[in-house]
């Protein structure tokens, strides 16, 4: 067995393109992903119980299917129902509901370790429900789950891989591409989940140094 | 054209959905053998082997399953062995569980206090005994809530199996409605019986942990 790596660096434009699909699939996911989680898990722990139940609701079905159902079923099954996407903004979609999901669950475990009495001292000073959930409650319980947090953020990064299946033009695409051009499927891959490993260092590195910065303050 | 009534498609379904089933049995099992000879090399094998399987457990962690498996269906091909889906989805869920549990399990083992290590050590047992007497019996009961939740991930997993052809429930999903052109049904069915699967794992979980966490607190 001889290996040809060259073969598959030759088509380097190829990669570069996927690596930023998959970055910037990352970039949105991560940002609307996290407020959504926000939103649900502010909903699960204070909201009115319909919302409770709907937020919980949601939760559970993301969380027990496998993502690639969730995309397929965004891009294949929604246009039968009338709402046709396209391969990038079904993934964004599938992405986003995935990582609202599972952030949900990472936030609403900070929430509910915040002490009483900070929320008390908090009313106590006549601040607003609002300001006292995204000033007082918010920030310490993001700081508390970080970690699980860019644990997942970088699971997602990796699932999106699935999202060339629908023909989002992402990393995994790009070095299916090129194996279906040159015929080495094995290097092909080799490489691309070798960037992929980079990628999840890089970013966990970048999530670790952001969120004391932007999120929750030091 | 032939009509599909939701029964048709629901039992087809459902007939796939044992490969599931079976798939995922053949990763846990096969990862938690994998995982539990890996956990042992780690801790038994000195400052070498845990590096080695620390580095094992991160290329797992740190890459998508769906690479891990089209490296196993094109990388035992190089071995000039006929690969079949089951082959490679088989050794791909397996090593990717046993990656993840050996590091679950590491974890368990580690969150037993030094002192038992050391008391059994004082009193004269050998590794193996340690391990049986003492630390495995703390260990396994930390461990089963984390590693029954795990169990959701690998039955999700599975579903990756049908990008490389596995007929499982994902695969069939994808195949039927191509047939019926009604992928809303369909994939709806899916991800509704991929639910039913792992919803009750979940809960299981859930409650064991809080017995877990009980137990201890």
């Amino acid at each position: 067995m001889e290996f040809d790596f060259g073969a598959v660096l030759v088509d380097w434009r190829l990669l570069a393109k996927g690596i930023a699909w998959t970055i910037g699939l990352t970039a949105i996911a991560t940002v609307i992903g996290l407020a959504l989680g926000v939103a649900c898990a502010w909903a699960r722990a204070h909201g009115p119980v319909w919302l409770r139940w709907i937020a919980g609701t949601y939760v559970e079905l993301i969380r027990n299917t496998p993502f690639i159902v969730q995309l397929f079923f965004i891009f294949f099954g929604l246009p039968a129902a009338g709402v046709k996407l396209s391969p990038e903004v079904a993934s964004i979609i599938a992405m986003v509901m995935n990582l609202g999901a599972y952030s949900t669950e990472i936030i609403r475990a900070g929430i509910e370790a915040t002490p009483k009495g900070q929320i008390e001292a908090a009313v106590s000073l006549a601040l607003s429900k609002a300001q006292v959930f995204l000033r007082v409650v918010l920030p310490p319980a993001l700081k508390k789950v970080w970690p699980a947090m860019v644990s997942q953020i970088v699971i997602v990064m990796l699932g999106s891989a699935v999202c060339g299946q629908i023909s989002t033009e992402e990393l995994s695409y790009a070095a299916n591409l090129i194996q279906s051009r040159n015929f080495r499927a094995f290097e092909s891959f080799i490489v691309a989940t070798l960037l992929y490993l980079a990628l999840a260092v890089a970013l966990r590195r970048l999530l670790n140094w952001a969120g004391p910065r932007f999120f929750f303050g030091r | 054209m032939v009509d599909f009534s939701l029964w048709d498609i629901l039992r087809n379904l459902l007939m796939a959905l044992r490969w599931t089933v079976v798939l995922s049995l053949i990763a846990f099992v096969g990862g938690g053998l994998v995982g539990g000879l890996l956990l042992f090399a780690r801790l038994r094998g000195g400052k070498a082997a845990a590096r080695a399987v620390g580095l094992y457990v991160q290329l797992f962690q740190g890459t998508p399953l769906l690479m891990q498996l089209f490296l196993a269906y094109f990388g035992i091909a190089l071995f000039g062995i006929d690969v079949s889906a089951w082959t490679a989805a088989s050794v791909a869920l397996t090593l990717y569980t046993s990656a993840f549990l050996t590091e679950i399990w590491r974890g368990c083992v580690a969150s037993i206090p030094k002192g038992q290590w050391e008391a059994s050590g004082s009193l004269a047992l050998s590794f193996a005994e340690q391990m049986r007497h003492v630390i495995l019996p703390q260990a396994v009961k930390i461990a089963i809530a984390p590693t029954v939740g795990f169990l959701v991930q690998v039955i999700k997993g599975t579903a990756l199996a049908s990008v490389i052809g596995f007929v499982e429930l994902t695969k069939a999903g994808s195949m039927i409605s191509n047939a019926t052109f009604q992928p809303f049904v369909v994939f709806s069915c899916v991800a509704l019986l991929y639910f039913v699967l792992c919803f009750p794992v979940s809960l299981y979980a859930k409650t064991l942990e809080r017995k877990t966490h009980g137990r201890r607190a």
